[in-house]
């Protein structure tokens, strides 16, 4: 139930509902998109960037939070650690517990190759875990793996690295399929055919879920495997350094135990960053729908000792989070709410936009309704427009909410709103991390040897914007990817000496950039203690 | 002004404002969490934690995340439960009741007491998917138990010791894989790129121009 406050609004959403839901608003032209974009997205305010100083992408700008830990000190310097100490000696170390962490680590085992994990909090606590809408792949005969390409590669404003996105693209039907087989369960009619809806941006509807637990269900079953292969998961603990070898190759960690504190060292033939995203840096002061780790690690560790970053500044802004009640400002209202036939409506209860256009474009423009526009609702943590979700059970009838999203309408509940009955408010929240460290199609960095990165902390296979349904489909393609090339490659390393001498080489290049800081990173958790407003 | 209730954390008193959650309640006290703590939105099932408001019988659970502080209130989180979890491979078992005697058979020693339903922080009938696991019925296991997270709270309240998320696991990962009836247009089309169908299509794509690219995604048929 909503307080007086909201009622007039509430009155105006209720008394269009009908002429709303026949209502179907044009789709904007690339010029207007373009000019929206640029006023009121996140990522084209300037003043929240900074300018790298040193290290592998000196003179690019990146937002200002990450700037700072990018250039930060180690947690350690290089006589605190003997590396003659090897707790963990394997052939691939994977760093990071999510959907790519545990896809590469299914595939380096099936391999061959010694294989663990090493997360900092449990395995699966993660983005994957919270991923709600769905997972795209071109299987229907109307689709194919060139439409899926366009889609991606227009949504991602044209800047995808195409050898990688062609992968995606191509490798997606088989991943679905190598999920299915480890017993995902997906939304299928009873012949078997995928139920398959739209995202914003696809030209076809190639979006596979199940229900609004798309990625807990994913997650849950790589676990299940992951345990029952034996993989060795060593939890609690974080990846505070990589250790190189005397040939500058990628060659282990240094191991950090959260709880205890203990420094430990892994030695590791070839190393995969899964770490995931950021979040929980809050770029611009925005909520986040990540989970409680998603604090940019692995940027961290590969800017570190040489890894470049690509396009690392364009953040992904869902235009879709809570913004009340707010207990769960900046969660996830999963996009399936609009593929399922909800519109997004104003103060005066007018749909200001076509509700399925690329989250990038409908961020900004639910911005410019809440900003310069001044029609959005006062919720007291700021303003938010509304998101018509009665209109699903209208068009898909009575039950298809409880059916397909259960998990969004069980977080309304919880607060007393029954999105059944009652719209729901949303403001974009901080919700992907678009850019990350570059890769070539094999999964390896191109300038350090035997480092791979998979997932979230990857930048370039989505370009400058990403499609829903196209990250949980690019941790399973570039997590088993990475695995099974880092587990071949493992076979023929000869390592040299370990070494962590990158920490002071970094140190004096900050010294000779003259900056000055007291920041250390990677930052791990952020730290909330005294303060309310996060969720 | 927030208003202010007492809570009690391990038995430490504390005043928060009323609108916090226990997680964030737990955090404007000042404590860092490392345990008890995930994706702080209802999936992870990191947060289970038990409650008695002072002068109630009743015990409740719930997650962290997702329920807010009443004055006197008592918390206890429970971050981690022993739960047990066999290993199996998912490629040569059979979706049969054999299975489950095999891997969990104390599920047969449930009195039917119903804590486990009752405690369930997603509201899920716990004991009803147990009671269809029991029977060799994972689809309907897999359906019933689909919510859930895996919190353990339902374990730490059975006087069976049955690990019931672990059931559960099991049975949504036969059902997923040999129940649910198979995608043939799944299996085709990965069996046309395998084929090279689309070869030509992407590598058409991977040579054009910024241009011919923006040409055609502008120009492209979007279905209804």
């Amino acid at each position: 139930m909503y307080s007086a406050e909201f009622q007039k609004s509430l009155h105006e959403v209720e008394a269009a509902r009908e002429a709303n839901i026949a209502y179907e608003p044009a789709r904007m032209s690339a010029e207007d998109k373009e000019r929206l974009l640029e006023a009121y997205h996140p990522d084209y305010k300037k003043t929240e960037f900074e300018k790298l100083q040193f290290g592998p992408n000196k003179g690019d700008v990146v937002p200002r939070e990450l700037c700072e830990i990018l250039q930060a000190h180690s947690r350690i310097t290089a006589d605190q650690i003997d590396l003659n100490d090897v707790r963990y000696d394997v052939d691939v170390l994977i760093i990071g517990g999510g959907g790519a962490g545990a896809s590469a680590a299914i595939e380096a085992d099936r391999a061959g190759a010694s294989t663990m994990i090493v997360t900092k909090l449990r395995i699966g606590d993660a983005n994957t875990m919270m991923a709600e809408g769905g997972i795209q792949a071109a299987d229907k005969p109307n689709d194919s793996p060139a439409i899926h390409f366009l889609d991606a590669f227009g949504g991602g404003h044209f800047a995808a690295k195409r050898e990688l996105l062609a992968k995606l693209v191509c490798d997606a039907p088989e991943a679905i399929q190598w999920l299915n087989e480890l017993g995902v369960e997906f939304d299928k009619t009873s012949d078997g055919t995928m139920i398959t809806t739209h995202g914003g941006g696809t030209s076809r509807k190639r979006m596979h879920a199940a229900k609004d637990y798309s990625g807990a269900e994913i997650m849950r079953t790589l676990r299940d495997e992951v345990l029952n292969r034996g993989i060795n998961v060593v939890d609690f603990t974080a990846a505070i350094e990589l250790i190189l070898d005397d040939k500058g190759n990628a060659a282990g960690a240094v191991l950090m135990n959260m709880e205890t504190k203990e420094l430990m060292v892994a030695r590791a033939k070839t190393v995969i960053i899964a770490t995931g995203g950021a979040g929980r840096m809050h770029y611009q002061g925005f909520p986040t729908s990540n989970h409680y780790g998603a604090t940019a690690d692995g940027l961290v560790l590969g800017y570190r000792v040489g890894a470049k970053l690509l396009y690392a500044d364009t953040l992904q802004y869902h235009p879709t989070g809570a913004a009340y009640p707010s207990q769960i400002f900046g969660a996830l209202v999963t996009e399936k709410v609009r593929s399922l036939g909800a519109k997004l409506v104003n103060s005066e209860g007018r749909v200001f936009m076509h509700p399925l256009e690329t989250r990038d474009v409908a961020a900004a423009s639910i911005i410019r309704e809440c900003s310069d526009r001044d029609k959005g609702i006062d919720t007291g943590n700021g303003k938010a427009v509304w998101l018509d979700t009665p209109m699903i059970e209208r068009i898909g009838g009575e039950g298809t909410i409880e059916r397909r999203i259960p998990a969004m309408m069980r977080m309304f509940a919880n607060y007393g709103i029954d999105i059944r009955k009652e719209p729901i408010l949303v403001y974009p929240t901080l919700h992907y991390q678009n850019g990350g460290l570059d890769i070539n199609a094999d999964g390896m960095t191109p300038n350090v040897e035997n480092l791979f990165v998979a997932g979230e902390a990857v930048g370039g296979i989505h370009g400058r914007n990403r499609l829903m349904g196209n990250s949980l489909l690019d941790i399973i393609v570039f997590g088993r990817n990475a695995g099974k090339n880092a587990a071949a490659k493992s076979r023929n390393i000869e390592m040299g000496m370990l070494t962590l001498d990158h920490i002071a080489a970094f140190d004096a290049e900050r010294e000779k950039a003259g900056v000055k800081t007291s920041a250390v990173s990677p930052r791990l958790l952020p730290d909330y203690t005294n303060r309310h407003e996060r969720t | 002004m927030d208003k202010m209730v007492n809570i009690f954390l391990f038995g430490k008193k504390y005043e928060v404002p009323d609108n916090l959650t226990i997680m964030c309640a737990m955090e404007y006290a000042g404590y860092q969490l490392v345990r008890g703590c995930g994706c702080r939105n209802g999936f992870c099932g990191a947060c289970a934690t038990i409650y008695r408001i002072k002068g109630d019988r009743e015990l409740k659970v719930c997650l962290a995340c997702q329920t807010k502080v009443e004055n006197d209130m008592y918390i206890a989180t429970l971050p981690f439960f022993p739960l047990i979890k066999q290993v199996y491979d998912i490629e040569n078992i059979k979706p049969e009741q054999q299975i489950m005697m095999q891997l969990y058979p104390e599920i047969y020693a449930c009195i039917g007491c119903n804590a486990c339903t009752k405690s369930c922080t997603q509201k899920l009938n716990v004991m009803q998917y147990i009671a269809y696991a029991q029977r060799g019925d994972f689809k309907s296991c897999a359906e019933e138990s689909f919510d859930c997270v895996m919190c353990g709270v339902c374990s730490s309240r059975c006087p069976a010791g049955i690990s019931h998320p672990q059931v559960a696991m099991l049975a949504r990962r036969l059902n997923g894989k040999y129940l649910a009836p198979k995608s043939e247009h799944l299996e085709s089309r990965v069996a046309e790129i395998k084929d090279g169908t689309y070869d030509e299509l992407i590598e058409a794509l991977m040579g054009k121009t910024i241009e011919e690219m923006k040409e055609l995604y502008n120009h492209r048929d979007i279905e209804k």
